[in-house]
């Protein structure tokens, strides 16, 4: 029932912002959906902390402690985005002359793409994972080619084809998966039951399984941002609004590693071996270098973080690799703690672009001066993504480490470089970035905006230093689910 | 499965017939240099992917086939073949798709292709009874010629087509592997397509509006700073 | 004379006779096609007729084997006829030759009608020699390819052997053969020179490619060249049929099914004339210098046969 109530609130935001999305109370009933989502999400969250995982609607949908915490996730950058998004859309508005046609097809395109996502964790059905996924795709290619520039239109074409072709793949080894599946478990829905595969997952046929799992791994890999699948990840950040990068970053890549892992914990148990930890490793570390060097050479700065965002996806799939419990309990952290700081970022360079004019770094300074709530939002969101305490990533990268070091300690040195370079990559830029003096043309930009930014690093910080014992426990839970 | 279904012999060589074909199709497609015949080619494609549908309704008695079989039918073979025809006339793009390489280069990957497609389904062939030994490889063998389709053209639409392909050949993975996938996810999936499609549409005429032109050089101006 | 010798000479003259009424069919049918009166079924005889009446002229330059090789391609042709089965499998002539010496005699055939056509010295027959070898060139590797697809899946390259055991593979379609038939009908364009590779009716010196060697023959020498394409696109055929669509052929032994056997290809025949008119209408003519790649696709197309069945066992 409480699943049900989730998907509905979410769902039904869509054909309501697609008629009154345009009206000036629009982007409210956008902000006021997601929190009624949010609301039940936490309803949802309490009744799974009391009596454990369950299903509904026929084995359909399922939560259990994995999916509830990135749910829970969803929700709140939902609602967060969704109040950025309205004090940042009203300068878009009228710097790009969006029409309201475009601003309803906005709002109901950004609403599918929650949906979609909450829909993609909530079911059980592997099958309509994938659809779902593609759906978010879907969604959100209008939405990154919604100011019709020349660059848009090409990362909105990229993001098609190269996603269209990545999530092929994934479904041919869905496919794969249900022909391994029905050997056991008969024709009909119930072979694709993430459930039911999870009980008979020592019988499937261990061929067909190494077959599937590289065709998802490759398939979803491409949604997660994994090099060199990665192309459409910085012309997509790039090229559409910040409150829609911001939810890629945050949402997207998180709900696509999800689907790999549960992709993940099937192969382990028919084939028994590390096969499946070993290709997640080598992803991860690949993604992390290239996206570390990458780094180096950029000049638009919604380009720099969403390399960042590769590079944080490949620290996780690591560490989902190395498959040790401390291992996938740093993982889920990462997730959570990327999740909430990459969004709030994204917001205060989304604000930081508008009251500049550019997007290139180097016409970007004095951030703190024009507005001083957005400096420190910026400044201790990059902060926090670069790694240093008191931030939840500190931690988890921490974890990641010591749980190397006890199983592959010849990787350390790749690890440490990689994520050394990715500071050193932003580090400086950040100091350029928010001291300085004001430039000129420099407008003050919307306050208010920024709040969900501040929420949501606290949140993080919260994780870190003062992380209440359920949440443990809770992560705890869910990383022994993908054991 | 076929194993467990008693299946008639005919109906399996009609079947494996239907597979080469589909394999004739993708292969005819990347030889081929005109975008109105291209589109045809997809619409035999769909046409052929409906009729195995329907074949294995037959077979093995499960109505629900008979529905996507349908749907496949209007969807693949009539209504997206006839929008992309409007297409074409509405955006007045040049008949003639230009390639990145030329013909014979472009075959000569496709074999490539094929020939990977085929080790890598060879450990499922084993496994599978004698029946449907080789048509997964197959219908794999024409996903990857899509696939190649789509990396070596210029124009948006010959892209497109690539990719209507590509869905097609996985289409029939699924009914030749596995004698389709549940109906709910089918039908997703056919939203899906239907969708995309909506959205390719539009993006086509936001395409034209900012650029003048179908051709994709325009859309290579992003560079790695 | 046992059964079997008077069968296979039944079959070399039933070849003989039958290729000009193909060539009839074919012609009334894409006439029909394209909306224009037929000349009527029997009109290649007629032709023949009026041309076996005919003075033979030959150049004073030309070497002896400008006049030799006519009498040579009608009996290669002729041989092949033997070798083919198309009335039986079985017969005594059929070991002679197994699919890779048959491949062989047409290209003999073919090399002897080059060489005429250069003998005369010509400018287009030169030209039409030069293109035909092109063609050609490309076409054999094709067919081959096609050809040993149908071998490997019967293990044998026995044409006869072939077909007995295609023929008792009563409703395997292999994939493999379907993309050898496609690969095989190609090459059957292409060396018979039907549209798309070569518009057997034109009369446009610069764009022929076979009939450019014909240009200088006049007489009986011209009517064994005309009867000779004509027995070679019947062989073909016959090839293509007994490869593609073996049901239907019967052993030597049964004289009583033999003319069931004769119904059933007189159907056969009917259906791949009405294919290749169909084709030649609905195609146009290719550029020359898009011709290798017609080639090119019908021998990939060959080597996906083969791939099929080694890696698929399909």
């Amino acid at each position: 029932m409480m699943i049900y109530l989730v998907l509905a609130c979410t769902l039904l935001g869509i054909p309501l912002l697609a008629i009154w999305g345009s009206e000036r109370w629009g982007a409210w009933l956008f902000i006021v959906i997601n929190a009624l989502t949010l609301l039940a999400i936490l309803a949802l969250s309490a009744r799974v902390l009391q009596s454990g995982s369950f299903t509904a609607g026929d084995d359909q949908f399922m939560v259990d402690d994995l999916n509830m915490l990135l749910v829970l996730v969803d929700g709140v950058v939902g609602l967060g985005a969704a109040f950025y998004s309205r004090s940042y859309m009203v300068h878009e508005i009228i710097h790009w002359s969006l029409t309201p046609g475009r601003m309803r097809l906005y709002h109901a395109m950004f609403q599918t793409f929650l949906s979609t996502m909450l829909l993609a964790l909530l079911t059980n059905n592997m099958g309509i994972l994938w659809v779902a996924l593609e759906g978010a795709t879907l969604s959100t290619v209008l939405l990154v080619s919604l100011f019709h520039t020349a660059e848009g239109l090409e990362a909105a074409w990229k993001y098609f084809i190269l996603c269209g072709v990545g999530l092929a793949m994934a479904l041919f080894g869905t496919i794969m998966l249900y022909f391994a599946a029905q050997r056991t478990l008969g024709d009909g829905a119930d072979a694709l039951l993430w459930t039911h595969l999870d009980a008979i997952r020592h019988q499937l046929q261990p061929q067909i399984m190494a077959i599937a799992f590289i065709f998802i791994l490759v398939g979803y890999g491409t949604k997660v941002g994994l090099v060199p699948l990665h192309n459409w990840l910085p012309d997509a950040h790039a090229g559409g609004p910040s409150s829609v990068s911001a939810v890629l970053s945050g949402l997207l890549l998180n709900v696509a590693l999800y689907a790999v892992l549960r992709a993940k914990v099937l192969t382990d148990g028919a084939l028994g071996t590390i096969f499946a930890g070993r290709l997640l490793m080598g992803f991860g570390l690949l993604s992390l270098l290239v996206a570390s060097f990458t780094m180096l050479r950029q000049r638009d700065v919604k380009r720099l973080f969403a390399y960042s965002s590769i590079e944080h996806m490949g620290i996780a799939t690591f560490a989902f690799g190395i498959g040790s419990p401390i291992a996938i309990f740093a993982g889920l952290l990462h997730m959570i703690g990327h999740s909430l700081t990459k969004s709030s970022v994204f917001f205060s360079v989304g604000l930081s672009v508008q009251s500049v004019g550019s997007r290139e770094i180097q016409r970007i300074h004095g951030i703190m001066k024009i507005n001083p709530f957005l400096g420190w939002a910026f400044m201790l969101g990059v902060l926090f993504i670069l790694g240093m305490p008191p931030s939840s990533l500190f931690l988890s990268e921490f974890l990641i480490i010591i749980s190397t070091l006890q199983s592959q300690p010849w990787l350390i040195p790749m690890l440490l470089l990689g994520m050394g370079v990715a500071f050193a990559a932003i580090f400086p830029r950040l100091q350029a970035m928010v001291f300085g003096s004001i430039p000129q043309n420099a407008i003050r930009t919307s306050t208010i905006g920024n709040i969900p930014a501040f929420i949501q690093l606290t949140l993080v910080v919260l994780l870190c230093v003062f992380i209440p014992l359920i949440l443990v426990q809770w992560i705890q839970h869910a990383a022994s689910l993908l054991q | 499965m076929l194993e467990n279904i008693h299946v008639a012999l005919w109906g399996v060589a009609i079947l494996k017939f239907l597979a080469a074909l589909l394999l004739l199709l993708a292969f005819a497609m990347l030889a081929q240099r005109r975008l109105l015949t291209l589109i045809n080619l997809l619409a035999w494609q769909g046409a052929v992917l409906a009729i195995g549908t329907g074949l294995i309704a037959f077979m093995t008695n499960q109505s629900e086939l008979w529905f996507s079989a349908a749907l496949t039918l209007g969807l693949k073979a009539l209504l997206i073949p006839v929008v992309l025809r409007r297409l074409l006339r509405r955006l007045k793009v040049r008949g003639d798709v230009e390639a990145i390489l030329n013909i014979p280069l472009t075959l000569l990957a496709g074999i490539v292709l094929v020939i990977f497609a085929f080790s890598l389904s060879q450990p499922l062939s084993n496994l599978s009874s004698t029946v449907t030994r080789g048509m997964v490889g197959i219908a794999l063998a024409a996903v990857l010629l899509a696939f190649l389709m789509m990396i070596t053209r210029r124009k948006a639409i010959s892209q497109v087509v690539g990719f209507l392909a590509m869905d097609n050949g996985l289409f029939f993975t699924a009914t030749s592997a596995t004698l389709g996938m549940p109906m709910i996810v089918e039908l997703g999936i056919a939203l899906d397509a239907l969708i995309g499609f909506v959205i390719l549409g539009v993006f086509f005429f936001q395409m034209r509006d900012t650029f003048d032109s179908m051709d994709l050089q325009h859309l290579e101006k992003i560079r790695e700073e | 004379m046992t059964e079997a010798t008077i069968l296979q000479i039944v079959q070399i003259i039933f070849v003989l006779f039958a290729a000009p009424l193909l060539s009839g069919y074919i012609q009334m049918l894409r006439a029909l096609l394209q909306n224009r009166r037929p000349a009527g079924l029997w009109q290649p005889y007629r032709d023949l007729w009026r041309l076996f009446h005919k003075e033979s002229l030959v150049f004073t330059d030309a070497s002896w084997l400008f006049s030799f090789t006519p009498y040579l391609i009608f009996a290669a042709l002729l041989l092949a006829a033997g070798i083919i089965p198309i009335l039986a499998t079985g017969l005594p002539l059929a070991p002679a030759a197994d699919i890779i010496a048959l491949v062989g005699l047409f290209a003999l055939a073919r090399v002897f009608q080059v060489l005429a056509a250069m003998d005369t010295g010509t400018p287009f027959a030169t030209l039409g020699a030069h293109r035909e070898m092109l063609i050609a060139g490309l076409a054999e590797p094709a067919l081959l390819a096609a050809l040993f697809t149908a071998s490997l899946l019967s293990r044998s390259t026995s044409l006869s052997m072939i077909v007995i055991h295609l023929e008792q593979l009563r409703f395997a379609l292999h994939p493999s053969m379907v993309f050898a038939a496609a690969a095989f009908f190609m090459v059957l364009l292409a060396e018979n020179a039907r549209i798309p590779v070569d518009n057997p009716a034109t009369h446009l010196e610069l764009t022929m490619i076979h009939e450019a060697m014909l240009l200088e023959y006049s007489g009986r020498h011209l009517a064994l060249m005309e009867w000779g394409s004509m027995i070679k696109l019947l062989l073909y055929l016959a090839i293509g049929v007994a490869l593609f669509l073996p049901w239907g052929i019967a052993p030597v032994s049964n004289v009583v099914a033999l003319l069931i056997t004769v119904g059933i290809l007189i159907l056969k025949f009917v259906f791949a004339g009405l294919l290749l008119a169909l084709v030649e209408t609905l195609l146009a003519k290719l550029r020359l210098f898009r011709a290798p790649e017609f080639m090119a696709t019908a021998f990939l197309l060959g080597v996906i046969g083969m791939l099929s069945y080694f890696m698929l066992g399909a």
